[in-house]
């Protein structure tokens, strides 16, 4: 999955690196269902290596990118940059490590008959119904704002 | 075994090469993908932190939900940001950042 990451970043080529970020996504998914989050995992294939990853590619054959040039790096901000990637090791192993018991294992569970989309579902529907109709109705918002967006000539 | 921090340390990871990825790259649409790689490393934290606080043999379903929701709002953002870049390719004929400088002091 970093690997694949890697290689959105590093990559040239648009199309490349949103094949690669395909990949990606779906290695996340895994990872996902690894930690008995199936319902989440699902979701993640359809939304991001479904829905949005076909809108990227879409766009990108529709404004027909082609490979970035290569540039000539400023030394001084690569140098900056591995030093702050290092500090950002640094700090990140410290606090998995060092501050709180992040070293407990996988603890059992058992979910019984009804598995995870169920309790989600009775989550949602019961606990969380007001933030699920304001996400609905901004996803509303968001297509019509896509409409006028891309119908209005921008001057 | 797996341990908490493993997949802790691979959502920092996650998070600094989408980082990277913002602050290097050149291109608009490949910024945008970086964005969404921070985003989904988030959500992997909190999946991680969802499936080691067991509650009575069950995960906390409360961080899956707020995942669920990340992802819905990660939908809508991704629509309206490639038809700003849309618009933005239409009236400059560019996707590069450093074209794009009318509001650059």
């Amino acid at each position: 999955m970093l690997f694949f990451a890697g290689m959105v970043v590093l990559n040239r080529n648009p199309v490349a690196s949103a094949l690669s970020l395909v990949v990606s996504f779906l290695a996340l998914a895994a990872l996902y269902v690894s930690l008995d989050a199936y319902f989440i995992g699902v979701i993640q294939i359809l939304v991001y290596a479904g829905a949005v990853m076909v809108l990227f590619l879409f766009i990108i054959m529709l404004l027909d990118l082609k490979a970035e040039v290569r540039r000539r790096m400023n030394f001084p901000a690569v140098c900056g940059g591995f030093v702050v990637i290092l500090l950002f090791l640094k700090v990140l192993s410290d606090v998995c490590y060092g501050v709180f018991g992040g070293n407990a294992k996988l603890p059992p569970i058992s979910q019984g008959p009804q598995g995870d989309a169920w309790q989600i579902g009775m989550l949602i529907f019961e606990r969380y119904n007001l933030p699920l109709q304001v996400v609905g109705t901004l996803i509303l918002v968001a297509s019509v704002g896509v409409v006028i967006l891309s119908k209005r000539e921008l001057k | 075994m797996v341990t908490l921090n493993d997949y802790l340390m691979a959502s920092g990871l996650l998070f600094a090469i989408g980082f990277a990825g913002v602050l290097l790259r050149r291109n608009v649409i490949i910024i945008f993908m970086a964005l969404e790689l921070m985003l989904n490393a988030a959500n992997l934290s909190l999946i991680g932190f969802s499936r080691f606080n067991v509650q009575g043999s069950l995960p906390d379903y409360n961080a899956q939900v707020l995942v669920f929701f990340v992802i819905t709002v990660a939908a809508a953002e991704v629509t309206v940001g490639l038809a700003i870049i849309v618009a933005l390719f239409r009236a400059r004929q560019t996707t590069h950042v450093e074209d794009i400088s009318a509001l650059k002091f």
